[in-house]
């Protein structure tokens, strides 16, 4: 059995630190290239490997991943 | 790429606890204080028990963590979180009373109030962040300061000979007999942040036996004092910080978990540079 996961990130209260990507283990997540309003590269989910996991919103200091997730 | 059709109430498996405020962490990017806080929170929301918990605020990074927490709390003189902890859960004693300290507060200018609130055996649970370092005022040595760690008032490393060894306050606070439960953790991976929030849910379900203090110290980055990135920081920690601050359970139901050597200290202990 497989899961299909999606994040959604609250791009405006992220602050860029990285730690999700590197915490990711399927590497769907990467720094954008775009800046938020307080000027951080926010992380961003990137192609369509994600597991909903949610390692990545278990190191996200400021909680601003939320995890979605579906048997598939 | 996005599969937004996944994204629906009934599928969300993770967001950020309601315990925690909306308001945006003063923290810096990668900062362990604000996954620490999180996980208290959660567990806080998993118990069951916002409006029956009390936290205590200290002085250092964490001074505006009343800001986050939607739970009831009390700012502390520098230092005397576990004073003022003492006093809220004797007034109410069915209350869940934690204090939240970093290194600076707790095992420094609160040393004092630290040892003699966990040798009287009070019934709270202590959250202790250990980032080896003075991070709020720019990142000055700290009593937990490893040997040869640079620092602002180190810049060559710290000597033993003129500044003394790292206080392992943990271990130290393990012997006293009014400890129940003490351990340290860390917050730098995933599966150490679920380790890190299981400690914590002990701590305080602890508290429901009235056997004395739950004592949980969690072992933290700081990536601005230390001049690195969050990431590099995380690594950083787990190569120079952990031999001298073993991760684990030292005390459990009020007896020394045998394997760990309390009077364990690493002075030679090559620390690494980061490129």
């Amino acid at each position: 059995m497989a899961f299909k996961g999606q994040i959604v990130i609250d791009i405006d209260r992220c602050k860029g630190c990285g730690l999700c990507v590197e915490a990711c283990p399927m590497h769907v997540i990467e720094l954008s290239k775009h800046v938020n309003g307080k000027g951080y590269n926010y992380s961003e989910a990137t192609g369509d490997g994600c597991i909903g996991c949610a390692s990545c919103a278990m190191v996200c200091p400021d909680g601003v991943i939320s995890v979605y997730k579906v048997k598939c | 790429m996005a599969n937004l059709d996944i994204v629906k109430p009934e599928n969300l498996v993770y967001t950020k606890t309601k315990v925690l405020t909306d308001a945006t962490m003063h923290y810096c990017p990668g900062c362990g204080h604000g996954t620490a806080h999180r996980i208290v929170a959660e567990v806080i929301d998993e118990m069951g028990i916002q409006d029956q918990t009390i936290g205590i605020a200290p002085v250092g990074c964490s001074v505006l963590a009343y800001n986050y927490f939607d739970v009831d709390f009390e700012e502390a003189a520098h230092g005397r979180a576990p004073a003022l902890a003492t006093a809220a859960k004797r007034l109410n004693p069915d209350l869940f009373v934690f204090t939240y300290q970093g290194d600076g507060d707790l095992a420094a200018i609160g040393t004092a109030e630290t040892i003699h609130a966990c040798n009287r055996g009070e019934n709270i649970t202590m959250i202790f962040i250990n980032n080896g370092i003075y991070g709020m005022t720019g990142g000055q040595m700290a009593p937990t300061t490893l040997i040869g760690m640079k620092s602002q008032t180190t810049p060559r490393g710290r000597n033993i000979e003129r500044n003394g060894y790292p206080l392992r306050i943990t271990e130290l606070l393990a012997t006293l007999p009014g400890t129940y439960f003490v351990s340290r953790q860390s917050v730098h991976t995933a599966a150490a942040v679920r380790k890190a929030k299981a400690a914590i849910r002990q701590g305080f379900e602890n508290q429901k036996l009235k056997k004395g203090v739950s004592f949980i110290e969690i072992c933290s980055s700081c990536n601005s004092g230390w001049k690195m990135t969050p990431v590099q920081a995380n690594k950083w920690m787990e190569e120079n910080m952990f031999p001298n601050y073993p991760i684990g359970d030292i005390k459990v139901d009020g007896k020394l978990v045998e394997s760990v050597d309390i009077n364990r200290i690493v002075v030679d202990h090559p620390l690494s540079v980061v490129k």
